[in-house]
């Protein structure tokens, strides 16, 4: 489990975090979202170490970061694994190069076996057969999948993802929300997903916090989306003609989300 | 305001250097990154090398034979001073220039595309110090591959120089050869090597330098590219004076 203790950042005098708390639980898929400017990246960030907050708290199962030496904190990243928003392939290395970097860098195995585990890895986000392609000759879902097999190569605690369905189209977003979802309730991990998309919100929300303005808003689950009074995410979720429908239909029905 | 940001950024790259020269998490990565970049950044150098300095070798070569065509001068001095401004400016000072130009580039837009696509942050998430993984090997490539580049340059432009007495009746090919060996002094020819050794570490590293403090996007990834060529091209130039003064004097 990760919680945030009251973090604040800002940057050059404007506050783009203020004194947000949330908690980010195992084995569930975790949410943040909340419009452009709202703040998730900056958070997201905060959470994976990549910017340092200017207060807070951050805890990764009860060790605080912000207190870490050097040496912790690269033990630490080493239980991370992060899914980036343009994938982040390394654009010189195969895809089971890519999925055997981390192998390669921290794993104490034979080549041998860090290949195994690597096409392990691309069997479950199902891309054998592309193994040996550059990240350049396969598309834009197939990338994600990539980047999702490098993370979970090493067996992370914690799944980090930045808008993983940005640039794809609806059924592939769905393939990427199923494949998440699946790997965080199967390995048992903390996956934090950063995102704009309502279809994985009400896809995949299993804990779901909502920004606005750099404020917590609002915290729940897909289910208690429907009926939320919060105006901020109701403005903000149902924005779109479709989803304001699907609201008013299953308020309507009394029928809650599966 | 100019000095602030000349000492923040002096500052910034002297703790990017103190990232980058650290020992490497894995050294069997290490050396095939090494090897890589040899290629790369040396062995592909080669033939720009060699191009450059027999054309420029020739170019000297015609240019002391019609400025210097005087009773007063011995006929072997076309050949001795080509060989010296080959051995003492242009084979280290304007290969690096050139080099700045060609290696500085590449090295710069290649680690600025990999901040701006998020490769770099994926390498730190991973627990990778990036300085080191992707800059290391490319100073050392470059610093070990230099004087074989010098070198070849020496060699290539000499040649250049003897092709214009073989094939132009300015200068015998015998006067040309004795002026090459004529008044020889070896330290020349370790003078250049030294000169080049520093270039390549400027090249190397203030063109990665640029290219890891990248924000934005393509249009930044180029500007950070020219910048780096301009201001390794600006030290070049203030080293090689340091440089002479010091070696020379």
């Amino acid at each position: 489990m990760i919680e945030v203790v009251d973090i604040s950042k800002s940057f050059d005098g404007k506050q783009i975090l203020k004194n947000v708390s949330a908690r980010f639980e195992t084995g569930k898929t975790n949410l943040i979202i909340g419009q452009s400017g709202s703040g998730k990246t900056v958070l997201m960030k905060s959470v994976v170490g990549l910017l340092r907050p200017d207060s807070g708290q951050i805890l990764y199962d009860g060790r605080d970061t912000l207190r870490m030496d050097a040496k912790q904190i690269k033990a630490l990243r080493q239980e991370i694994g992060m899914l980036f928003q343009g994938s982040a392939l390394f654009d010189s290395e195969t895809v089971l190069g890519n999925v055997m970097f981390p192998l390669v860098m921290f794993g104490s195995m034979s080549r041998e076996e860090m290949k195994e585990r690597a096409m392990f890895c691309i069997e479950r986000v199902n891309l054998v057969g592309a193994e040996n392609k550059y990240p350049s000759e396969i598309s834009g879902g197939m990338q994600k999948r990539v980047a999702i097999a490098r993370a979970i190569a090493l067996n992370p605690k914690y799944l980090f993802c930045d808008e993983p369905n940005s640039g794809l189209d609806p059924k592939t977003s769905i393939v990427i929300d199923e494949l998440l979802s699946d790997i965080t309730h199967e390995y048992n991990i903390t996956t934090v997903i950063n995102t704009h998309d309502m279809n994985s919100v009400l896809g995949i929300g299993e804990n779901i916090v909502f920004l606005n303005k750099g404020h917590r808003e609002w915290v729940g689950d897909k289910k208690k989306i429907f009926t939320t009074a919060n105006e901020a995410l109701n403005e903000f979720v149902f924005a779109t003609r479709l989803f304001q429908e699907v609201k008013d239909h299953i308020v309507a029905s009394a029928r809650p989300m599966d | 305001m100019i000095l602030n940001k000349w000492l923040a950024n002096t500052g910034k790259y002297c703790m990017f250097l103190g990232r980058t020269f650290s020992l490497p998490e894995r050294w069997g990565v290490f050396g095939q990154r090494f090897v890589a970049e040899v290629s790369k950044l040396g062995v592909d150098s080669i033939p720009l090398v060699i191009i450059i300095s027999l054309f420029i070798g020739a170019v000297i070569a015609i240019q002391m034979q019609l400025n210097m065509s005087s009773p007063l001068m011995p006929a072997y001095t076309v050949g001795l001073a080509t060989r010296d401004i080959v051995l003492l400016e242009f084979s280290n000072s304007i290969l690096c220039l050139i080099l700045a130009g060609k290696v500085g580039s590449n090295i710069a837009s290649e680690i600025g595309t990999m901040r701006v696509t998020e490769q770099i942050d994926a390498l730190e998430i991973m627990g990778v110090n990036s300085c080191n993984y992707l800059v290391l090997p490319k100073i050392l490539a470059f610093l070990f591959f230099m004087p074989i580049l010098v070198i070849f340059c020496m060699g290539t432009a000499f040649i250049g120089g003897l092709l214009v007495a073989i094939f132009t009746d300015l200068i015998s090919v015998a006067r040309y050869t004795y002026g090459l060996q004529a008044l020889f002094q070896e330290w020349y020819v370790w003078y250049g090597l030294i000169k080049s050794f520093f270039f390549a570490f400027i090249i190397a590293s203030v063109a990665s330098y640029f290219g890891y403090y990248v924000k934005g996007g393509a249009l930044e990834v180029g500007k950070a590219s020219t910048d780096s060529v301009v201001t390794s091209s600006i030290l070049i130039l203030l080293f090689d004076v340091i440089l002479t003064k010091l070696l020379l004097q």
